[in-house]
């Protein structure tokens, strides 16, 4: 059971890392929109129509 | 009595019978129901976003008008741009807008990509949770005015929120809401695991040094969850003390300190029970209750955001007879403004010149539209119908009759004195019985053995609010309240679901609730070779200088192709003019016929009257009848068993109207409502609500306009619809997003199953507790029986709990968005 006093803290550590991960990740911004990222995989990348120029070159991705 | 064959492929709104109208979209011809949806789904295609209509899980909101490409003139001129907007680094602006119209997660795809594609524009963030988009662009690309306009054409309404950042405000609370919420369920999940082995080691005896360890290593975890996700309800504890009231977070947080201090001392002294696994807890689940609240409470918007929907940012400013357009902020008092019919008036003033009609039903609720001559005073907020007029302003920013009702609702809404109330009751009955039960105990202990007074004390206090009593009311809270987002119901006061499980009484405001709140044209009926198209392009030519409200439907549509000359409008009968020389009237029946030199065929026309009491106008020209128009504020489909739902939960309806009594009567008569009353006055209603207050009553209030918000202000329980004004969302307790009624007799059902849940966990929580405690004391429970016991008790809570936010959601009919972190309950 010994064992329990290095396993313990080193939980502990794992549990502080995913915390700041999780602080990187909100500071970040990942989850201000939860929804629409979602649909971003769902849309064709298609060059738009090059005859027009008040369009940018390349659709963001 | 609705049209028939398919909606219309932007709105999902029936279209007229009789109408045919096609978009053309990916090489097909999809049915629409007006020009204004024909130009948003032919532009949206067009611009190769047409994925939009494959991924929208909702229909979207109708185009009421064409695009009005001058209304974003303002914004294109950079020193009112600058003003209006921040910096960013580069010498790119940034500014956040309101996206009316915005309804699902494809909506904000669709907004997104459109800015995206125009050249200049350097970041887009839309937040479908929020209605809220952030633009960053570079001013020497692309003028603001030109994306705005963008925005217009795919179908959203873009109100530009100038000034402070209040949605920056929002966000970074909502950033930091979660961290907090993070830390709190990390932590009490670690607690959880340390709590086990330490009950069952009691049982099968662990060695004193790892139980001392255990026990300080749970304190470690729990340290940041009792002071950093805490914080908040200290916070808010201390504002209420000082401002010698007594909110929610007065006991919250006593009841956290108290058991945390308790805890504290017995690790460190090695003597005594820790709690750390209800502190964490607790704190995890009041966080998700109030995050969850937060997320909707944004949603709703503040009162700042609905003024700045309700009053333009712009005026048309008349100086030395030379026209420009100013942002509405520039405006004096004393200046000239001109406000051209179909605007809004951006000021408060009096009439110079013009002869027109004012819709002020958002200040006063009358329907009808009123009278203003030169002289007459008009308002900030309200829509000039008819003629241009000239203006001079009289007041400005926050001394106009609007921003007063706005500061009015704001302070209102500070106090809150509803929710004070019951907390407030709730608080002292509970923080009475445990004050007095300590002092008891400290005092008997002084006698016994002084030294011992203090912990038994601590622990009398801890153990009055133990694991299983403190979780039955937040986790049944933040279930329910789970469970109403995901099904489109937001809670933005959770107290509302204990008041609703009460309730006795619904008060509904008839227009925009019972009906959608929208006169439309329901039918088109031809005679002779006229076709239906060509009747709603003249009626809408004809009606475009008319200043009745019914014409607002005409012209609504966009269909309007020509100018109608010699317009001559007869009061109470119709209008009769000229397009391209072809002499027509419409109106009431007679006068659309009385172009005909003969009374003969056309006038026999075929029957019309069904006794619907729909309002009928009709067409008319020197041949007689061309076409007869339905007109209807169609009534929702589910309005008649939403009252019928409710009557059956013993919750009899009442209508009070500001309409005329004859649609207020049918509207009632077609619900099945008892009970009606017409020509309300807002004091009128809130009168009629006091009145049913004093008898006892427990009102929920329904409605939609700004005339409303007194009501819903007043009511127990405010519910507004989700595309209401933003005034009456931000009284409001409950928004139905999806403005399915069907939703409110199922959120009365699942709040009195809130409540029996949580007099179910509580008597539990305080039978176990009651029962094990002094049995315990005596010696007479072995430890592993009190280990189990107490696991077994909180997760009884927790379980019986989640039961409320399963099998609730029958069916998900729209996709509306859930609200971000409700998965988590």
């Amino acid at each position: 059971m010994e064992i329990l006093y290095i396993m313990i803290p080193l939980g502990l550590v794992l549990v502080a890392l995913g915390l700041w991960a999780f602080f990187w990740a909100t500071g970040s911004g990942q989850f201000d929109d939860l929804d629409s990222p979602g649909w971003t995989v769902l849309e064709d990348d298609k060059a738009p129509p090059q005859d027009d120029p008040t369009r940018k070159e390349e659709p963001r991705p | 009595m609705t049209a028939t064959g398919a909606p219309c492929f932007h709105c999902g709104e029936p279209i007229p019978r009789g109408l045919v109208l096609h978009a053309r979209v990916a090489g097909r011809d999809e049915p629409v129901c007006c020009h204004g949806c024909k130009a948003v789904a032919e532009f949206i295609t067009g611009a190769g976003l047409g994925d939009y209509y494959r991924y929208r899980d909702t229909a979207s909101s109708r185009a009421d008008e064409a695009p009005r490409p001058d209304r974003w003139s303002a914004y294109d001129r950079p020193e009112l741009v600058e003003r209006l907007t921040r910096a960013e680094p580069g010498g790119a602006r940034s500014i956040t807008v309101l996206l009316e119209g915005l309804r699902c997660a494809a909506c904000s795809w669709l907004a997104d990509k459109a800015l995206s594609l125009q050249s200049g524009v350097l970041d887009v963030s839309v937040n479908p949770a929020t209605a809220r988009a952030r633009l960053v662009w570079d001013p020497d690309k692309v003028r603001l005015g030109d994306l705005l306009r963008v925005l217009e054409h795919v179908g959203l309404r873009p109100h530009p929120l100038a000034g402070e950042p209040s949605e920056q405000v929002a966000l970074l609370e909502r950033r930091s809401a979660l961290k907090r919420l993070a830390v709190a369920g990390f932590g009490s999940m670690q607690v959880m695991m340390f709590a086990v082995p330490l009950y069952f080691g009691e049982a099968t005896g662990m060695d004193a040094t790892m139980r001392e360890y255990m026990r300080l290593v749970s304190m470690l975890v729990s340290i940041p969850v009792a002071l950093y996700s805490g914080w908040p309800f200290y916070q808010g504890a201390w504002i209420a003390l000082r401002s010698r009231s007594v909110s929610m977070d007065v006991p919250v947080s006593l009841g956290i300190v108290l058991a945390f201090v308790a805890s504290v001392w017995h690790a460190l002294t090695g003597q005594g029970e820790v709690y750390f696994d209800s502190v964490t807890m607790f704190v995890f689940f009041l966080s998700l209750g109030r995050y969850i609240e937060m997320i909707a409470r944004h949603r709703a918007g503040s009162v700042a955001d609905a003024l700045a929907r309700l009053a333009p940012m712009t005026a048309r400013r008349v100086r030395d007879g030379v026209t420009e357009d100013v942002q509405a902020v520039e405006l004096g008092v004393g200046d000239e403004l001109l406000v051209r019919s179909g605007e809004v008036f951006a000021a408060d003033g009096a009439v110079l010149e013009g002869d027109g009609r004012v819709d002020e039903s958002m200040l006063t609720g009358e329907s009808q539209a009123t009278p203003k001559a030169p002289g007459a005073l008009v308002h900030q907020g309200t829509l000039n119908l008819a003629t241009p007029l000239r203006v001079r302003v009289t007041a400005v920013a926050g001394n106009t009759v609007l921003a007063g009702i706005v500061a009015l609702l704001e302070r209102a809404q500070a106090e809150r004195p509803r929710l004070a109330r019951a907390a407030d009751r709730a608080a002292a009955w509970f923080l009475g019985r445990i004050l007095v039960g300590a002092a008891l105990v400290f005092a008997v202990w002084w006698f016994v053995d002084p030294a011992r007074a203090f912990p038994a004390t601590l622990s009398v206090l801890v153990v009055t609010c133990p694991c299983a009593l403190s979780l039955a009311t937040p986790t049944a809270l933040a279930a329910a309240t789970a469970a109403l987002a995901r099904r489109g119901v937001l809670v933005a006061h959770t107290d509302a679901i204990e008041t609703l499980s009460k309730a006795t009484h619904v008060l509904w405001d008839k227009t925009g609730t019972l009906t959608k709140g929208l006169v439309r044209i329901e039918d088109v009926r031809t005679f002779g070779s006229t076709t239906a198209e060509q009747a709603l392009a003249w009626a809408a030519a004809l009606e475009q200088l008319s200043e009745h409200p019914i014409a607002r439907a005409f012209t609504a549509s966009g269909m309007a192709t020509g100018r109608a000359a010699e317009v001559e409008v007869h009061a109470g009968r119709g209008v009769e003019g000229s397009i391209a020389g072809h002499r027509l009237r419409i109106g009431s029946r007679s006068f659309a016929n009385e172009l005909a030199r003969t009374v003969g065929a056309g006038a026999a026309g075929p029957e019309t009257d069904d006794g619907s009491a729909d309002s009928w106008v009709y067409l008319g020209d020197a041949s007689g009848l061309l076409a007869a128009f339905r007109l209807t504020d169609p009534l929702r489909p589910e309005a008649r068993d939403c009252v019928t739902g409710l009557a059956a939960l013993g919750l009899p309806s009442e209508i009070v109207s500001g309409d005329q009594p004859g649609a207020v009567a049918r509207i009632a008569e077609r619900c099945g409502i008892a009970r009606e009353a017409a020509r309300l006055t807002p004091q009128g209603k809130l009168a009629r609500l006091k009145e049913l207050q004093g008898t006892g009553a427990v009102v929920v209030a329904v409605g939609d306009g700004i005339n409303d918000a007194p009501l819903l202000r007043g009511a127990d329980v405010a519910v507004a619809m989700g595309r209401g004004s933003a005034l009456a969302q931000t009284s409001a307790d409950l928004i139905l997003v999806r403005e399915s009624l069907d939703d409110l007799p199922h959120t009365v059902k699942l709040a009195r199953r809130t409540q029996r849940v949580i007099r179910q966990n509580l008597s539990w929580a305080v039978t176990y507790n009651l029962a094990a405690l002094p049995l315990a004391a005596l010696g007479f429970v072995p430890p592993w029986l009190a280990a189990i016991g107490m696991s077994l008790s909180s997760i009884v809570v927790v379980l019986n709990a989640m039961r409320l936010s399963r099998g609730t959601v029958p069916q998900r009919r729209s996709g509306y968005p859930a609200v971000p972190g409700t998965e988590a309950a």
